[in-house]
């Protein structure tokens, strides 16, 4: 009987994982392919990274997502935390409901939306005040920032949320003003997190195409939306080579923000642990 | 035998050195006065006043949510009274925020900052002064070895045992020289065992320092142990103040009686009160209760007489007068600790009496068994008479 059923817990757990990572998988074999043809094999060979690293507009696009995803990451951070503070360490107050409500929203909205609705304000916003001038790296910024700040908000409420008040109320009591308190106590205390939130901001923006599309002006393509581009005009082996690249980028940018989260989480625990254990 | 007044005159004055609050003249260092606390409807603390002396260790005492620890947090600074003055050293303390008051307190988690070895945690609160570094260093190492852990000095505190940290939650305390050191459950996350012997090192701290103690504690045992004197509270009210020994032994209600240590309570009728004595006469025990003092009250009201445990006596045979403060039953529980027996004897009128007897002598048997006819007797002076 249990025999019976292990062998159907493995065979899912293969399909399962054949399903996501199989076309993945070929995406990388397939970027060491000698031949010009992407699905058919003909032989080992690195010239198609070879020449995606001499390809100049796949390198300015790269450039720019790079850039945007710093800026944008960035501005999360210094927008986000204060909004996790305050879901976290307000207590009560009216309208808190609609408040967290609407910082989670730009997480669940479509992307579509989320893009037409920013492209509107820039445009509405160039005819009233002149700026922004146009469409470029710093409207697609803007735009990352609004829906990354709202996945940083929701990580450092989390990480406030399981933290003891007491800490911060010690450092008040030995004559620390709160000011002083959040900068020295709190913020170190929530850094793991913070880096966390971060990471994850930089990978969403690294990955977006439809909202970067709709606020995208000349001369900023990001790296999403020349590859989409390119494979309209055909799929090339480079854009394997490009694939695999930032699978693996992506991949470890990842881990290391969940190994982050893992270890903050981890500490906290053995921190109450300590206490706990001792009843 | 006379004996003069000089010598009276020294024997008061050293009792109102060492009992300031038996002192008329004396000035408490840190008043309540019908001190408020509402949240939402609930009444936290409900109209407390209370004196604490300088140099006292008092304990707030009672169960969960008696309103002990909110009054401990209106002394921080961290909560504000709805209404009622506090006062500490004779300065009103409403406004001032708790990064500006002369108290510091030790949270029951400890709240150490984990991110800070054991010496950047002791020295916080100095740095917050802007005292120069060399003094720091100075003050650090030296409130270190008062609590022994010098040698822990660059551990992170995750690195510590539950022991260590209270150490170090007590130094980083202490450091300022508050007038006043709150201390939160000070000992309730440790175990049994360290717990006792803390206790003590505690005490000698406190003696060592001179600083006034305001501690707040669910353990009855702690409390007598440490405090100079004990408020009771229950509901949000003070049921009663006083140093461990008026309170084990002239509780003023069931509710102080039965918080500190154990008590059986027998109801019962005022049937004669004199100027000398008093007898209660009680269905639930059986028997009439003779008091060795008066009792205020008339004739036909229902009182509770408090009988410690350990102040009762148990025999096979009955006593010789068997007319007052005498009851029989069988013996329904026994329990062995050691170092004392405890026996319930259960009353033909279905009450349970307990009664502790010291093992002074090893017994293999035990004096009593289940079911045994034993007599339950005690001293007139033994009883405590309360009224609510």
């Amino acid at each position: 009987m249990s025999s019976k059923r292990s062998t159907f817990l493995i065979s899912a757990l293969v399909f399962g994982f054949a399903f996501l990572y199989v076309p993945i998988l070929l995406v990388m074999i397939y970027s060491f392919n000698e031949g010009k043809l992407v699905t058919v094999w003909a032989g080992f060979s690195t010239k198609w990274y070879v020449s995606l690293f001499s390809n100049d507009g796949m390198i300015d696009a790269a450039w720019n997502s790079l850039r945007i995803g710093v800026m944008s990451a960035t501005l999360a951070l210094a927008l986000g935390t204060p909004a996790g503070l305050v879901m976290s360490r307000f207590g009560r107050f009216k309208g808190r409901t609609l408040f967290s409500g609407m910082i989670a929203a730009p997480l669940v909205m479509p992307e579509v939306i989320t893009g037409l609705s920013l492209l509107l304000l820039f445009v509405t916003l160039e005819q009233m005040i002149g700026w922004p001038a146009g469409r470029g790296l710093s409207t697609i910024t803007i735009a990352h920032t609004t829906f990354c700040a709202a996945y940083v908000a929701v990580v450092v409420q989390s990480r406030l949320s399981g933290m003891d008040t007491s800490v911060e109320e010690a450092a008040m009591d030995l004559g620390a003003k709160p000011a002083k308190i959040f900068f020295v106590i709190t913020l170190p205390m929530i850094l793991p997190a913070l880096l966390a939130g971060w990471l994850l901001s930089f990978t969403l923006s690294l990955d977006d195409l439809v909202i970067a599309s709709f606020v995208a002006g000349p001369g900023s393509t990001t790296l999403p939306m020349k590859v989409f581009s390119s494979v309209r005009l055909g799929v090339s082996p480079e854009i394997n080579a490009l694939a695999t690249l930032i699978i693996l980028a992506v991949s470890v940018m990842i881990v290391i923000a969940s190994l982050m989260i893992l270890r903050s989480e981890r500490m906290r625990s053995r921190a109450s642990a300590g206490a706990d254990a001792q009843h | 035998m006379l004996v003069s007044e000089a010598v009276l005159e020294r024997v008061h004055e050293d009792v109102h050195k060492t009992q300031p609050w038996n002192n008329p003249d004396a000035v408490p260092y840190i008043r309540f006065e019908n001190v408020t606390k509402k949240f939402g409807d609930f009444y936290a603390v409900d109209d407390v006043s209370l004196d604490i002396y300088r140099h006292e260790l008092f304990a707030l005492l009672g169960g969960s949510g008696c309103g002990k620890t909110t009054l401990l947090r209106m002394l921080a600074g961290f909560e504000e009274p709805t209404s009622g003055k506090i006062y500490i050293d004779g300065v009103d303390m409403a406004g001032v925020p708790a990064y500006e008051r002369p108290t510091n307190m030790m949270f029951q988690s400890y709240a150490l900052f984990p991110h800070m070895s054991v010496e950047q945690n002791v020295a916080f609160g100095l740095v917050q002064d802007g005292v120069s570094r060399s003094e720091i260093k100075e003050l650090v190492a030296e409130m270190l070895g008062l609590v022994q852990m010098s040698k822990f000095a660059k551990r992170k505190p995750h690195q510590l045992s539950g022991g260590q940290r209270q150490r170090v939650a007590l130094a980083r305390s202490l450091i300022k020289r508050p007038k006043v050191l709150l201390l939160d459950e000070p000992l309730g996350a440790l175990d049994k065992k360290l717990r006792e012997q803390t206790q003590f090192e505690l005490v000698n701290i406190q003696e060592k320092v001179g600083t006034t103690f305001v501690m707040v504690t669910h353990d009855q045992e702690e409390a007598m142990t440490m405090a100079s004197r004990i408020a009771v509270m229950n509901e949000g009210v003070i049921n009663q103040t006083g140093t461990p020994f008026e309170l084990y032994e002239y509780p003023n209600s069931r509710y102080t009686a039965n918080f500190l240590g154990q008590v059986n309570l027998i109801e019962g009728v005022l049937v004669d009160d004199d100027e000398k004595y008093a007898v209660i006469k009680s269905d639930e025990a059986g028997c009439e209760i003779y008091i060795d003092h008066a009792v205020q009250g008339h004739e036909g009201m229902t009182f509770w007489v408090a009988l410690r445990p350990e102040r009762l006596r148990i025999t096979k045979e009955a006593p010789k007068e068997t007319k007052y403060n005498c009851v029989s039953g069988k013996v329904e529980e026994i329990g062995y600790l050691g170092g004392i027996s405890t026996y319930h004897v259960r009353l033909e009128s279905g009450k349970r009496i307990k009664v502790t007897e010291p093992n002074s002598t090893r017994q293999i048997e035990p004096r009593y068994t289940w079911e045994d006819t034993v007599w339950v007797s005690w001293e007139a002076g033994a009883a405590s008479v309360l009224n609510k």
